[in-house]
């Protein structure tokens, strides 16, 4: 019998583990503050950015993907930014998938985030004012550790939603192996070849990838509360 | 001297007030809820900013026009009415939090000081502040405003939220805090009790006004306040233990207008008390009264009368060194005596309450 995964299979899977960490990452630093502006600022137009962050949750992620392969093509705003740089186009690249994935799962890293900071009592941060700490002292000292419960799910979240992700990726990295092929894509390529055996283990792994995530998430941060 | 004016209006609320304190001591802000005395707090913290207000603490601007200083640059503590204790953090690293974020230099204050004043061996290493009763997490509160060894510290009703037992285990904590460190302190109450316990100086708001603004005791005194119409109104009276009387258990206080018997009390002769004397404890005699069993009886003029509604009045007694008690009688009483302004009467005190 075959092994389980082949090669490319393996590969996939490595890709998309490195394409979620670094999508978590980038996205744990872009989201937390955008989240505590969300939490904390009492602008009119906070309302409308809340809206733009919001917009991947509803929209189809070939819409997403169609308009980010033509912003960042050569002739769109971000194509000829990156090209002024001297990266060249970011479509069909690793870079460019890391870039579309950070913008299709910011809202399930933002929203757990400014949830976590509007939970925090004004008062807290108005102690620790009373205490010397400056703002941001009062950010890294007080903020961030009772948004931690919030912090861990929009780290679970961002990374799952990215391991997830399929018409995003199909749009904007189309099916370049080792470049853009994520297990989501290596999946649909095996049932297109109708090799339903490797799509069976690949789609197995993926379900039980999930619920281990989602089991983590649950057990170890069952109201959101603290002990 | 703390120099504050403020000038702020809010739907429904406005605050307009312009007040000197002593920069000694413990001042109280009185007054009813609603009546601006944690907005002018705020204020003064600059948790709430009011625009053109100006705040001076001894020589320092802390706001005056366009200087505005924020609140994490004030050297002031601030306690909460409820504890506010940073969940996330030990009962150590609570205390230490402000203390870690100024200066060496100004640390004067220190932890072991701290630890010893308020009581909190036995709290200080515990891992999670959220298992301490409301009192102990108020006493490392408290410890952890005076660890950023304030130029001022303010509280805002910091025994409100508090159950009766757990006030009357941080008031000596409190009455030590007045005698041990010389920092001002502005307490926001609307209990007289324990403005009576706690404050030398006393601040009346009404409808975010400074109605009247005095020594403790002058203020307490004057019946034109509406301090004389609370049901515990009273006089406060400053006394030094003069001996005791130890086969009737008794200890005799001496003040510049007589002197007054009191249950005996474990201090030693010279102590400074302060002696609270509410106005429902106090009724007169236009003869020295014989046979009462009422031991303090003390000789007195009789220096303002005022309504205190349709049934009753109330007394201003002026005893000898311009000592003052309140007394609260019925009008008709006041008739039958024929009590009037300016006769000498005798003042029979029913109870004191000795304070420190």
């Amino acid at each position: 019998m075959d092994p389980a995964f082949s090669t490319a299979d393996l590969s996939a899977i490595w890709l998309t583990c490195k394409l979620a960490t670094v999508v978590t990452v980038i996205l744990l630093l872009v989201g937390t503050p955008i989240a505590w502006w969300l939490a904390r600022t009492r602008t009119w137009w906070k309302g409308a950015v809340g809206a733009v962050v919001a917009l991947p949750i509803v929209l189809p992620p070939t819409v997403i993907g169609f308009y980010l392969l033509v912003a960042m093509g050569p002739n769109g705003p971000l194509g000829q930014l990156t090209q002024s740089a001297g990266l060249g186009v970011l479509p069909f690249t690793f870079a460019g998938l890391v870039v579309a994935s950070v913008i299709y799962s910011l809202p399930f890293v933002v929203q757990p985030l400014q949830n976590a900071f509007e939970a925090i009592p004004e008062r807290a941060l108005e102690t620790a004012a009373t205490l010397r700490a400056s703002a941001l002292d009062t950010f890294f000292s007080v903020a961030l550790p009772l948004a931690r419960p919030g912090l861990l799910t929009a780290a679970v979240l961002g990374f799952a939603h990215t391991v997830g992700e399929f018409g995003v990726v199909l749009m904007i990295g189309g099916n370049i192996p080792d470049q853009t092929r994520v297990v989501s894509v290596q999946i649909y390529d095996h049932v297109e070849a109708m090799e339903y055996a490797q799509a069976h283990w690949l789609s197995a792994a993926m379900v039980l990838f999930s619920f281990v995530v989602l089991l983590l998430l649950y057990t170890l941060n069952p109201t959101g509360r603290r002990k | 001297m703390i120099h504050a004016r403020f000038d702020l209006a809010y739907p429904g609320f406005t605050l307009d007030v312009d007040m000197r304190l002593p920069s000694r001591g413990v001042t109280a802000l009185f007054g009813p809820s609603g009546s601006g005395k944690t907005t002018l707090l705020r204020c003064i913290a600059g948790l709430e900013r009011a625009e053109g207000g100006l705040l001076r603490v001894q020589d320092e601007v802390w706001q005056e026009g366009g200087k505005f200083l924020d609140t994490h640059r004030r050297p002031l503590g601030y306690v909460f009415q409820e504890a506010s204790l940073f969940p996330h953090l030990s009962v150590r690293r609570n205390l230490e939090y402000g203390w870690r974020r100024i200066a060496p230099e100004k640390r004067k204050v220190h932890l072991e000081q701290v630890v010893l004043l308020l009581g909190l061996r036995k709290l200080i290493d515990r891992k999670d502040p959220s298992g301490l009763s409301g009192g102990e997490r108020q006493r490392v509160a408290i410890g952890r405003a005076l660890l950023t060894s304030p130029s001022l510290l303010l509280m805002d009703e910091p025994l409100s939220a508090l159950d009766s037992a757990s006030k009357q285990e941080i008031f000596p904590y409190l009455e030590r805090l007045h005698g041990e460190l010389d920092i001002p302190v502005l307490y926001v109450s609307h209990a007289l009790d324990e403005v009576a316990r706690l404050a030398d100086h006393l601040v009346l708001l009404e409808q975010g006004r400074v109605i009247a603004s005095g020594t403790l005791s002058e203020t307490l005194s004057r019946l034109d306040l509406p301090t004389a119409h609370l049901d515990d109104a009273g006089a406060v009276i400053e006394a030094k233990v003069a001996m005791h009387d130890e086969a009737y258990h008794l200890s005799r206080l001496d003040f510049s207008g007589g002197n007054l018997w009191v249950s005996k009390v474990e201090r030693a002769a010279g102590t400074v008390m302060r002696a609270r004397i509410l106005a429902r404890d106090v009724s007169v005699a236009i003869a020295a009264p014989h046979g009462s069993s009422i031991a303090n009886i003390l000789a007195a003029r009789i220096d303002g009368i005022e309504d205190e509604g349709p049934d009753r009045v109330n007394l201003r007694l002026a005893l000898g060194g311009e000592c003052i008690l309140l007394s609260r009688i019925t009008r008709r009483s006041r008739d039958r005596l024929g009590l009037a302004v300016g006769m000498e009467v005798y003042a029979q005190v029913k109870s004191v309450a000795l304070i420190a």
